[in-house]
């Protein structure tokens, strides 16, 4: 259409004189000149003049016809444009130079029938350049009007065709879209996001995204929100909750994106948000497994011990406490009844202590077996404690039906209460672990507090059995000797030999303080082993020098002691080592000691009494006492418990009961041929009672108090 | 790429141009940008010519070289003069494609271009893998052959590119004896008439006016060895007729070289 194609000009028929050729071509000449440059023409000047030359025919023949006809300047006029001679110029130059130029230059300027044929033929060329120049005006614009339609269609089909591909997209994405202004007004709400929430989009579009927050946002999301809003921010990923319109929670990962404008100012955000419930409440419900005990649902181990450790986060001055809670026999339950019933009536009882001391910053937890323990946040003092483990062991009276069967259980509690600064965690567990022990050993079925002084004291008790051995052979113990007074003469019978611990911490101890604990620790036996050596080496001493006059040393023997197999062995080995006569020795057992025995220990002392060992009874009275037992039993003294010399202080109005059994005592070992020693014995007036009842012997203060060797034998 | 508008309310360099040397290739609104740029230099439509007939020049001296395919980036509307119609004048089995990325001009040059020697791509010409790359100019361009690189009237309106490299790549592209064709505004020349037009063009289209210093248009030409007389002012490159003049050639209104990839 527009390209420009080369056309031969047809050359005029006529013949062309010489005269008329050369005018025609100065006048193609100045024609070329005249218009080159008035629009832009794809030719040189030499093809632009040919391409004139051509036109210039065309024009002198028409001119010069015989028959005067326009159309060939008409036709000028058309292939003028279409060698794209457009330029406004042109045609005025052109018109110009034929009325100006054509006829002189032809030589026939005075001519004034051609003068009007030239007007004619301007005309024509001009209708014809103009009516050209429009057709080819709209042909072009046509043609670029279509290719700009074109090229915008085929944009617009694409971009149709990529907005198409971006809504399914965000329609039948599986997660969750929307799309806000700047504002956080919601624009856009796919189907899953309106599911997740349970909002219609119509609904979701009249919202803010501020309208979403919940409660339990953590505070973070919110910041990151405002830095997003001030564009500080390009996207940020929370975890949040979110509230169905239906009021269940739905928990989701959340990624929230700013999306910018050409000038990279924000323009949008884009919410893309997955519904993560499911993950949510299977992690939660591992955790509750695996901070829960399944068998009573109540916190376990591990929750009671985080519980425990973040309560210490509290402020300076917070108190806390402990009751750590231990059922009673609950063993005897679960060994008589079966498991199955014992789980039953750990149920139970984890209901009735959740339900008797519930509530805030309580935690009721079961830390495993039958121990239970309860942490009290924010306690207010000791008293707040005990009230709740009255109100626990209250709701433990009623007895538990379980199958038909009514078990009463008991529980017993340790309780702990102090100010959290200056503890731990470690500390109040164990304190609150020894407390259940005290109540447990003081009969069950109560609580005990825990005190201070009392672990003192039985730390310094364990201290004790702990450093026992050493002491033993490091030589901290030694004996001091206190005499048995023959009360016709006050002649000294025998001493009782009275084991001392010289501590490097504490000092001279007596023996109440160790034995009992040695007596628990099996230490006894070494120890007791100890003391009988060292009274028989004593009195070989002593025989050495006092010859007749040598009291016998009575040595105690402790339960454990009378029940070791190499009792016999032991005695009779140390007696030869000192080569002391047996009648020398005393063994003093307790009535309990004795009297509740098997035949093997009685065997033991039958066997030491037929060797000439003495055997006394010691304590007399203070136990059972079976009398007629007595007599079958290898004894050979009694010693009467110190208790009894109470009632025999006074000089006269003593007690008649003391004095009755007292005298009933020694007529009764007179009887089986037994001597008897009374114990305790600090008063003249007691010795003097206690010689005319027929008491054979004392020993106490009056007489003397117990003493290193040297001091004691001035006596014999 | 950035997808140009299509947008029938804003002005197009390419119907400037068309514009300029007497089509009708153009809306309103490109005429109105048009006068306005040329009242502020009287001299721009002229300057447009020049560019056709320097454009003509060049190409025949590249055919006299032997090169009959081209590379024609940028190339504005397939109109009278074109490169299409040049080459197909002086030989009539040179292949041409043609790149631009007014998506206006890619529509016109499939309607307007029936030959099956001519290929219209769009694409920037500052992504010389997608242009070489593109098939229908693997399919008509043969690499192995000299080819004819016509960089004419574009590269004024390209701008913040390391254009050096960009060249660069097409020169690698290119067989030895391979051409360039290149024109550019020039800086020097009625300095402050341009920067005018710059911020006629800035304030009323998105088009870019880059002129360049001599020297650096002598950098956008490394690798090639320029031909007789170098880098010149447009009408000073072998003009051939007074017509080929620039009214003032010695203000330098725009530089233009041929170069040879040896
Ligand atoms: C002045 S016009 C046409 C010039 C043409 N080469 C001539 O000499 O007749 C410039 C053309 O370059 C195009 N153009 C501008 N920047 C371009 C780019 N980065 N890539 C491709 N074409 C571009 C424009 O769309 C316009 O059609």
């Amino acid at each position: 259409m527009t390209g420009w194609t080369r056309q031969d000009i047809p050359r005029a028929r006529s013949a062309v004189t010489e005269p008329v050729a050369a005018g025609m071509e100065a006048f193609a000449q100045s024609w070329a000149s005249a218009i080159i440059g008035t629009s832009y023409v794809p030719m040189t000047k030499a093809e632009v003049v040919e391409h004139l030359r051509g036109l210039t025919e065309l024009l002198v023949e028409a001119l010069l016809a015989d028959t005067f006809r326009t159309s060939a300047a008409h036709e000028v006029g058309i292939r003028l444009v279409e060698a794209h001679f457009t330029g406004t110029e042109t045609l005025d130059r052109t018109v110009q130079l034929m009325g100006d130029e054509l006829l002189s230059e032809l030589g026939r300027d005075g001519e004034p029938h051609l003068r009007s044929r030239i007007a004619a033929l301007q005309g024509s060329l001009s209708a014809g350049y103009a009516q050209s120049l429009r057709e080819r005006t709209l042909d072009e614009q046509e043609a670029i009007r279509e290719a700009v339609l074109d090229a915008r269609d085929h944009a617009e089909a694409a971009l149709r065709a990529s907005e198409a591909r971006f809504r399914a997209v965000f329609a039948e994405a599986a997660i969750g879209m929307g799309i806000s202004d700047t504002d956080g007004n919601i624009l856009e709400v796919n189907q899953s996001l309106q599911d997740m929430l349970g909002y219609p989009a119509s609904e979701l579009r009249q919202r803010n995204l501020r309208s979403l927050m919940h409660p339990a946002d953590a505070e973070s999301v919110w910041g990151y929100y405002e830095q997003l809003l001030h564009g500080e921010r390009d996207h940020f990923r929370v975890e949040k909750r979110f509230n169905r319109r239906d009021g269940q929670a739905v928990w989701t990962h959340l990624t929230i994106s700013l999306v910018r404008d050409d000038d990279g100012q924000p323009a949008y955000q884009v919410a893309m948000v997955e519904d993560v419930t499911d993950r949510h409440l299977l992690q939660n419900r591992l955790r509750y497994q695996a901070l829960h005990d399944p068998l009573t649902t109540l916190p376990n181990r591990a929750l009671f011990l985080e519980r425990l450790s973040k309560a210490f986060d509290g402020a300076a001055g917070t108190r806390i406490g402990l009751c750590y809670l231990d059922l009673d026999g609950f063993k005897v339950i679960n060994d008589s009844l079966g498991h199955d019933i014992g789980d039953q009536l750990l149920v139970a009882v984890a209901n009735r202590l959740d339900e008797s001391v519930a509530g805030d910053g309580r935690l009721v937890a079961r830390m495993g077996g039958d121990e239970f323990v309860i942490l009290i946040e924010g306690s207010t003092g000791t008293q707040s404690i005990v009230d709740i483990a009255d109100r626990v062991l209250d709701s433990l009276t009623a007895p538990v039906r379980i199958d038909g069967h009514e078990l009463s259980v008991s529980a017993s509690i340790g309780l702990v209460e102090r100010e959290i600064n200056g503890t731990t965690s470690a500390d109040l567990m164990r304190d609150s672990d020894i407390t259940l022990y005290w109540a447990k050993a003081d009969g069950k079925s109560r609580w005990a507090l825990y005190d201070p002084e009392r672990n003192a004291r039985e730390v310094a008790r364990f201290t004790l059995s702990a450093t026992m051995p050493a002491a033993l052979e490091r030589d901290e113990f030694y004996v001091d000797y206190q005499p048995l007074v023959r009360l016709e003469d006050s002649k000294v019978l025998g001493v009782e030999a009275l084991v001392r611990w010289q501590h490097p911490e504490f000092g001279r101890l007596a023996p109440d303080r160790f034995i009992e604990l040695a007596e628990e620790t099996g230490l006894i036996v070494p120890l007791g082993r100890w003391v009988l050596r060292s009274a028989c080496q004593q009195a070989r001493r002593w025989m050495d020098e006092f010859g007749d006059a040598t009291p016998f040393v009575s040595v105690n023997l402790a339960v454990r002691q009378s029940r070791d197999p190499a009792l016999v062995n032991d005695v009779k080995s140390i007696l030869e080592e000192f080569a002391l006569p047996p009648h020398l020795l005393q063994l003093e057992l307790t009535e309990s000691a004795i009297m509740g025995t098997a035949d093997e220990p009685l065997e033991a002392l039958r066997q030491l009494s037929g060797m000439g060992v003495r055997i006394a009874i010691d304590d007399f009275g203070t136990g059972y006492s079976n009398l007629a037992y007595l007599k079958h039993l290898p004894v050979h003294e009694l010693k009467i418990a110190g208790s009894f010399m109470e009632g025999m202080r006074a000089a006269d109005g003593a007690d008649p009961v003391d004095s009755k059994i007292v005298s009933t005592l020694v007529s009764l070992a007179h009887a089986l041929g037994l001597t008897v020693t009374a114990e305790g014995v600090e008063t003249p007036s007691q010795a003097e009672r206690l010689r005319k009842i027929g008491c054979d012997a004392g020993q106490g203060w009056l007489f003397a108090r117990p003493g290193p060797p040297h001091q004691i034998e001035v006596l014999f | 790429m950035e997808r140009p508008e299509i947008d029938l309310r804003s002005a197009s360099v390419a119907r400037i141009f068309d514009y300029y040397l007497g089509g009708a290739h153009n809306f309103a609104v490109d005429r109105v940008l048009a006068d306005a740029a040329a009242k502020l230099m009287p001299e721009l439509p002229r300057m447009m010519q020049l560019h056709r007939r320097f454009l003509a020049r060049a190409m025949r001296y590249l055919v006299e070289q032997g090169v009959t395919q081209f590379l024609d980036l940028g190339s504005g509307l397939p109109t009278a003069g074109g490169s299409a119609e040049l080459a197909r004048r002086l030989d009539p089995s040179s292949r041409v494609v043609l790149v631009d990325n007014d998506p206006a001009v890619i529509a016109h040059g499939t309607h307007m271009l029936d030959s099956a020697n001519t290929a219209v791509v769009l694409g920037d010409i500052c992504e010389p893998d997608l242009v070489l790359g593109h098939p229908e100019t693997r399919r008509l361009l043969d690499f192995d052959q000299p080819v004819g690189l016509l960089l004419v009237g574009v590269l004024d309106f390209v701008g913040d590119v390391a254009l050096p490299q960009v060249i660069a790549r097409y020169r690698d592209a290119a067989a030895p004896g391979s051409h360039i064709v290149l024109t550019n505004f020039s800086v020097e020349g009625g300095l402050e008439d341009y920067q005018r037009t710059e911020q006629l063009y800035r304030d009323n289209t998105t088009i870019d006016f880059h002129p360049r210093s001599a020297a650096e248009v002598t950098e956008l030409l490394a690798g090639f060895d320029l031909a007789e007389p170098g880098v010149v002012d447009i009408s000073l490159w072998r003009p051939e007729a007074v017509e080929d003049l620039d009214e003032h050639p010695e203000r330098s209104a725009a530089y233009v070289a041929v170069g040879r990839k040896p």
